[in-house]
């Protein structure tokens, strides 16, 4: 974990690109303080083009409260990671790369949120899971980075692929595709026989994203990526969208007893398990990761209920969220840059180094602990009272979160009070105070934490509450406030504060406890995700070593048994009783060409050396070339007797390279019999259509069409080369490119087998 | 290959050939023949050159590298499509210049760039063979 900072003074403060990227969501970030109070009144900004009209997809954007949240926290969020960054990733490759990413991923995120359409959301939707898979993978020239991006993509892409499943099943089942139509829809979709199916696929979807359990495990892995894109995927953004799909889907789907009932447990499941393995690891980020995934999870509990306190509690914690945690993990990265270590173990004592850090995080991790007069604890009241309202196990929900907000306490001092106080450890070089671009961040989104505490009110009445009414649309007003007098939120707000001091006390027998129980662990989601992959690249092998092994012999074979089987099958079933058999006698000249393809052909299957069976090849398709002739097709015979020409120069420049031809040790009997089946087969087969095809009157409409309008239209009076050069030449475009593409692969495929 | 016979007649051939093929070419859109087929008379002109010359003199004699002839062709062939579009006609539309009983259009374009696009295709395959 350590790295060698000796040569941080060569390094440039802040790069420029950075500081001029980051103009781009400050602008986007006044002009949505400039639509703020139309937006709070119920104004909605809407915006429609048309797109693909026959799929019913339209570029549909719509800001509305909920919206206007997400926007703020993202565009906010998104200036001080850039800003950050900018010194941050100072010296390192590929920066122009790493904001290209950055603002794209920005601009992605706001378009899930502002998307009015739900396929248009789709697409941002999957615009995030690749922009972060290739954000957490920065690093990629480290394979375990690799590893943990390629985590990230085939976990949130699966569950974006579950996500379009369940927009194609709420299509069938009727519903509308266009989200500011959900509330008010009714229960049409709550009582349709594919309602579980939509509900499973959707909370698939939103579950991958938000990291909850059993999919949880990515976001720890993900922190392999620079800090201040954990700072703004995995603490801001990204891992938020799946709680904004859970907001939106709500009065479509939500409120029902499979809502509630899978919500709640996955939410408080996860909210648990991630609050007691933030005891765990050392790392600094990876603790952050993991309360991360507590916070996740309680938004998703909070999300189970129908309450307007319940719904306002998720609401409020994932601002409450928002703030201190990108503020925790940029004041993490800082930290990291100035003392090269996030481990615990190896920190100690930089209050008095870096004080305006210091401040942040004391600020941030107040909040995140609780404490009065800090927004935290604002968020932590009302997380009480929603819990205690819900319809569905109250008493489950008031636990989860009592005893994961108590753990949430002991951590958010270790994470201040280990760092700052304490002893000074001896290796630690001399520390300076991180940059004013590294500061800024965590202070103003630390002060934020203090400002929204003392004033809820008015974050109540300007973000929360025009948030909730977006996809609660029953209007019940639930107005935070500093003080509701001594009721049970307020006690057991004091509690979890008591309970968290215990926990910081014994926080070293419960890591080794919690440990203990990790290492004991036997099944464990991420073993299981490794079998899958490895299931998986075992299959696509051996899937390749089975059909692709190389033996042309063998492609030919299977192609041609496929043609057999897949047309031959209906073709006996509708085969004509009887076939009109032309009369030889009349015929003499093609009777004898075909009698001399077939000797050819014979001449083919018995040579014992190559370059009489290539001959016989030659043969039989310059037998073919006269037949076209002798039936009105000269292009067509011309072209088959040059290919024919070309193959028999090609084929025998291979020859020279290729060992003796198995000639002498002839094929097994078996082998040779199921080839010359096939072979017949597949000649029958042909030979029927064709007689099947003559026995009806030949449509001549095209040939007439092109007979007609080959001079007129195109000034040609070969009707063939007109066709490809004019009537249908998008078609030869098309077949040139393959020409060529085959071409280029096959000769790299010859420079490869010469350096191999 | 040593053969003074083969080496003698191929001298006499490939140049015939060649001009053969771009006859072919020419005279496609009326009689048979066309790109295609005047890529493939081509190529088995370049094919006999390279079998008793060696692939080396081949490539000297065409100059560009057979990649970019292909690469050439297709782009050819692409852009005869694009006139049309500037007239306001779908992509591909065959436009026409006539004087008298003598025209010539977009399609010729087309069809040289199909016979570039081929010929590169069969000597950069070819090629590849014989140094192989």
């Amino acid at each position: 974990m350590i790295k060698n900072r000796s040569n941080i003074a060569k390094v440039p403060d802040c790069c420029r690109a950075g500081l001029i990227s980051s103009l781009l969501p400050l602008l986007l970030f006044a002009l949505l303080c400039l639509a703020w109070p139309g937006v709070i009144q119920g104004r909605a900004i809407q915006v429609e083009m048309p797109w693909i009209p026959s799929l019913d997809l339209s570029l549909r954007f719509r800001l509305d409260g909920l919206s206007l949240l997400f926007c703020l926290i993202i565009t906010l969020a998104g200036f001080f990671v850039s800003l950050y960054a900018s010194s941050y990733m100072a010296g390192k490759q590929h920066l122009g790369r790493f904001f290209v990413y950055l603002h794209g991923f920005m601009l992605a995120m706001l378009g899930i949120v502002t998307a009015d359409n739900l396929i248009l959301l789709f697409v941002f939707w999957e615009a995030t899971t690749i922009l972060s898979y290739l954000l957490i993978g920065f690093d990629h020239e480290d394979a375990t980075v690799r590893d943990n991006a390629r985590q990230a993509i085939l976990i949130t892409g699966a569950g974006g692929l579950f996500l379009l499943l369940g927009i194609l099943l709420l299509k069938t089942a009727g519903g509308s595709m266009i989200l500011s139509q959900w509330p008010g829809f009714g229960d049409s979709i709550r009582e349709h026989a594919l309602y579980p199916a939509i509900f499973v696929c959707v909370l698939v979807g939103a579950m991958t994203k938000s990291a909850q359990i059993p999919f949880h495990f990515w976001l720890p892995n993900a922190m392999s990526a620079p800090t201040p894109i954990s700072a703004f995927l995995h603490a801001a953004t990204m891992v938020k969208a799946g709680i904004y799909l859970l907001m939106r889907f709500h009065p479509l789907l939500g409120g029902t007893h499979l809502w509630m009932g899978t919500l709640v447990v996955v939410g408080g499941i996860t909210a648990l398990w991630g609050a007691v393995q933030a005891l765990a690891p050392c790392d600094l980020k990876r603790i952050l990761a993991y309360t991360t995934l507590m916070a996740l999870g309680i938004m998703t509990l909070f999300l189970g209920g129908r309450s307007a306190p319940s719904l306002t509690a998720a609401t409020t914690f994932l601002m409450v969220h928002a703030l201190y945690k990108a503020s925790l993990f940029l004041a993490v990265g800082s930290m990291d840059h100035q003392t090269g270590t996030r481990d615990l173990r190896h920190l100690g004592g930089l209050l008095p180094a870096m004080p305006l850090t210091a401040l942040a995080v004391a600020a941030a991790a107040l909040s995140m602990a609780g404490f009065p007069l800090f927004f935290g604890f604002i968020g932590k009241e009302i997380m009480y009272a929603g819990a205690l309202s819900e319809d569905l196990f109250p008493a489950f929900s008031t636990l989860a979160a009592l005893f994961s907000n108590a753990l949430m306490t002991a951590v958010s001092a270790v994470i201040f009070i280990t760092p700052f106080l304490g002893r000074r450890p001896a290796d630690m070089g001399p520390v300076r105070e991180a940059p004013w671009t590294m500061r800024l961040g965590p202070a103003v989104m630390g002060g934020l934490g203090i400002i929204f505490g003392i004033v809820p009110e008015w974050v109540s009445a300007n973000l929360i509450e025009p948030a909730v009414f977006a996809f609660h649309p029953s209007r019940e007003e639930i107005r935070l406030s500093l003080f509701h007098g001594l009721n049970l939120p307020l006690l057991l707000s004091m509690v979890t504060l008591a309970l968290g001091t215990v926990i910081y006390r014994f926080r070293e027998a419960l890591r080794a406890f919690v440990k203990n129980i990790l290492a004991r662990l036997r099944v464990t989601t991420p073993g299981i995700y490794q079998v899958i992959l490895d299931g998986f690249i075992q299959m696509a092998s051996g899937f390749a070593q089975r059909f692709q092994n190389g033996s042309l012999h063998r492609y030919l074979a299977v192609i041609v048994l496929a043609v057999v089987m897949v047309t031959g099958w209906p073709w006996v079933a509708h085969i004509p009783s009887a076939f009109i058999v032309p009369d030889p006698r009349g015929l003499i000249m093609p009777t004898g060409i075909c009698l001399f393809i077939l000797a050819a052909a014979g001449l083919v299957v018995t040579a014992r050396r190559r370059l009489v069976a290539i001959g016989g090849l030659g043969a039989v398709g310059a037998g073919v070339a006269l037949i076209f002739l002798m039936f009105g097709a000269p292009d067509i015979a011309l072209t088959q007797l040059l290919v024919e020409t070309l193959t028999v120069v090609i084929v025998s420049l291979v020859l020279f390279r290729l060992p003796p031809m198995e000639g002498g040790r002839k094929r097994k009997g078996l082998r040779k019999w199921m080839d010359a089946g096939l072979s017949v087969s597949v000649g029958v087969l042909v030979t029927t259509w064709l007689m099947g095809i003559l026995q009806k009157p030949l449509d001549r409409s095209l040939t007439a069409f092109f007979e007609i309008n080959s001079y007129v239209a195109a000034h040609g009076r070969n009707i063939v080369n007109v066709i490809l050069v004019d009537f249908r030449s998008l078609d030869t475009l098309g077949e040139i490119c393959v020409v060529v593409l085959a071409a280029w692969a096959g000769v790299a495929l010859m420079r490869s087998a010469r350096e191999g | 290959m040593q053969s003074d016979i083969l080496k003698t007649a191929t001298r006499l051939m490939v140049g015939l050939m060649l001009v053969f093929a771009v006859y072919l070419l020419l005279r496609g859109h009326h009689e048979p023949g066309g790109g295609f087929i005047a890529a493939l008379v081509a190529g088995t002109a370049f094919a006999l050159f390279a079998v008793t010359e060696g692939p080396a003199r081949v490539r000297r004699a065409i100059r560009l590298r057979p990649s970019t002839l292909a690469a050439s062709g297709l782009a050819l062939a692409a852009g005869a499509g694009l006139p049309a579009l500037f007239l306001d006609r779908p992509y591909l539309t065959g436009l026409w210049w006539k004087s008298g009983d003598f025209s010539l259009g977009t399609p010729l374009i087309f069809d040289v760039g199909v016979f570039l696009a081929v010929l590169g295709s069969i000597l950069a395959v070819l090629l590849a063979l014989e140094e192989n």
